[in-house]
């Protein structure tokens, strides 16, 4: 074999050896960031101001469905729980949180439907429906600026496990993992796009692609189908289970409800 | 050729019913650097359009052209005798080369403006001011747009 | 009606130059997206802001379809007395919506 043959053998043994390697290399708790850091100014300015953050239009949204009474009990969020600045604060820091009657985590747009139908006696929302998303946002913004604290309920570890499992498994046409990109290359370029660590540090979000908000659910969909690979339907708990792995991953950063992402 | 018949009927017939008197395109303009030429001219008429006074402040690389930040500031003391009564705001390449038309005044002591505006491609923006002494005044600025690496399909 | 913010400052000093921001709730469909099928999207957008202080016209926009999804646009005005900024936004299939905010200017 050539010298050159040689090299070439050895590098492709080395990938190979990386790839192997990292598909557990997680990121330093030092080297985490928010895809804050990565926007450019004008959408940071964006972001920052709350008088220009479109986000800020679905938490006002948020604020009136909070205090509007629904359903066939006529109850209104507020009539339980209060002020929202209070009683809110820090809960959708911990989500997506063990239903004890479900035997299984829910995200936050599932606890606000469940909360629907079993208190206000009415229908739930259809996934991304204007109004769940803005009360998502309310709520979630009573956390703006707490660190997450989401998966310390030691019922949630066979759910986190699973979702560090969807996480690192390779899916779909083009064989890829979530984990290939956002551990082992965030910083590098797709195409044009900055690849980020994906922490789910604001949602939901408004996403500029979007030209509104969404949620994480949405975005995890997205995601998948831009990798070729088959999204599970909203409200799978697939889908949670990936969330709650997010948010554990995230522990301690700040939550910045409502973000602006590109 | 059957679908897009289909669809001008559609909304011709949506506009019929519509209360506001707007102008409306049907169909995309001729989304080229004429386009935004002839644009600027029924603006300007037959006025020349001097180079200056007008700052774009736009970024290079959008992250997504559907939202692209923009501010226009044109040097004037935007006094009564002196002041920029509009700022116009082109494209060259989205379907319509008219962005925004700000119209103002002395009362606004400062000639500045801003806002977001969406790019469909990569392509060369111009603002033009209308000053009170009937003059012109404009600038240029390029801006790359680049599609994101995985495109949402749901 | 859409969810609307304006930031204009409660107080300022007479003759001092403020900065407006407005931000509205409104999808500017283009009129040039296609559904998945191909039909057009019919166009409807906001065609106007129109700010006026204690009755005079400070501020007009005339908005194309180029503007951005949920309309941003700030200027500056000087300002010259207390009493009422009114925004108005109207546009396609009689849009109209109007907010307004106080400001209080002293010296």
């Amino acid at each position: 074999m050539t010298r050159r043959q040689l090299s070439y053998r050895a590098a492709a043994a080395a990938v190979v050896a990386s790839l192997a390697v990292s598909a557990l290399a997680q990121i330093a708790p030092s080297e985490r960031r928010s895809g804050y850091a990565d926007l450019s100014p004008e959408t940071k300015a964006m972001q920052d101001d709350d008088t220009a953050n479109p986000g800020m239009l679905s938490v006002l949204d948020g604020e009136a469905l909070w205090n509007a009474k629904a359903g066939a009990v006529q109850l209104a969020c507020a009539d339980c729980h209060g002020k929202a600045e209070e009683s809110m604060k820090g809960v959708a820091a911990r989500y997506p949180a063990f239903d004890t009657a479900r035997g299984q985590p829910v995200d936050l747009e599932q606890r606000i439907n469940i909360c629907r139908a079993e208190h206000q006696k009415t229908s739930a929302y259809k996934a991304e429906d204007k109004d769940l998303l803005a009360l998502s946002a309310y709520v979630g913004r009573q956390s703006r600026a707490m660190p997450i604290t989401a998966g310390s309920d030691e019922r949630l570890k066979p759910f986190i496990a699973k979702g560090e499992k969807l996480f690192t498994e390779r899916q779909g046409q083009l064989n890829l993992s979530c984990a290939q990109c956002h551990d082992e290359r965030w910083g590098k370029h797709l195409g044009s796009s900055l690849i980020p660590q994906a922490h789910p540090t604001g949602y939901p979000i408004y996403r500029l692609e979007w030209q509104s908000v969404g949620s994480l659910q949405r975005r995890l969909r997205n995601c998948t189908s831009g990798m070729r690979a088959q999204p599970f339907d909203y409200g799978a708990l697939e889908n949670v289970e990936l969330e709650l792995f997010l948010m554990v991953r995230a522990r301690g950063m700040p939550l910045e409800t409502p973000a602006v992402r590109p | 050729m059957q679908r897009s018949k289909q669809s001008r009927r559609a909304v011709l017939g949506g506009l019929a019913g519509a209360a506001v008197a707007a102008i409306v395109r049907v169909e995309p303009a001729s989304a080229t650097p004429a386009a935004m030429k002839s644009a600027i001219r029924t603006v300007v008429g037959e006025a020349q359009i001097k180079k200056g006074k007008v700052h774009i402040d736009v970024p290079a690389l959008v992250e997504n052209g559907n939202s692209v930040a923009l501010t226009v500031q044109v040097d004037s003391p935007m006094s009564e005798g002196d002041h920029v009564k509009a700022i116009h705001v082109f494209n060259e390449l989205n379907p319509q080369p008219n962005v925004i038309s700000a119209y103002l005044g002395p009362h606004a002591g400062f000639a500045k403006i801003s806002t977001r505006f969406r790019l469909a491609d990569t392509q060369t923006i111009v603002a033009i001011a209308e000053m009170s002494d009937g003059a012109f005044w404009s600038a240029s600025a390029d801006v790359v747009v680049t599609i994101p690496a995985c495109l949402e399909q749901l | 009606m859409a969810r609307a913010l304006i930031n204009v400052p409660k107080t300022a000093k007479r003759g001092q130059i403020i900065e407006i921001k407005s931000l509205i709730s409104h999808i500017m469909e283009t009129g040039f997206r296609r559904t998945e099928t191909g039909q057009i999207i019919p166009r409807n957008i906001l065609t106007e802001l129109l700010c006026t202080y204690n009755g005079a016209e400070i501020f007009r926009a005339t908005m194309y379809p180029a503007v951005a999804a949920n309309p941003f646009v700030t200027f500056f005005t000087v300002a010259k007395e207390s009493g009422t900024i009114v925004f108005k936004w109207t546009g396609d299939r009689g849009f109209e919506q109007t907010e307004t905010a106080s400001i209080t200017v002293e010296g």
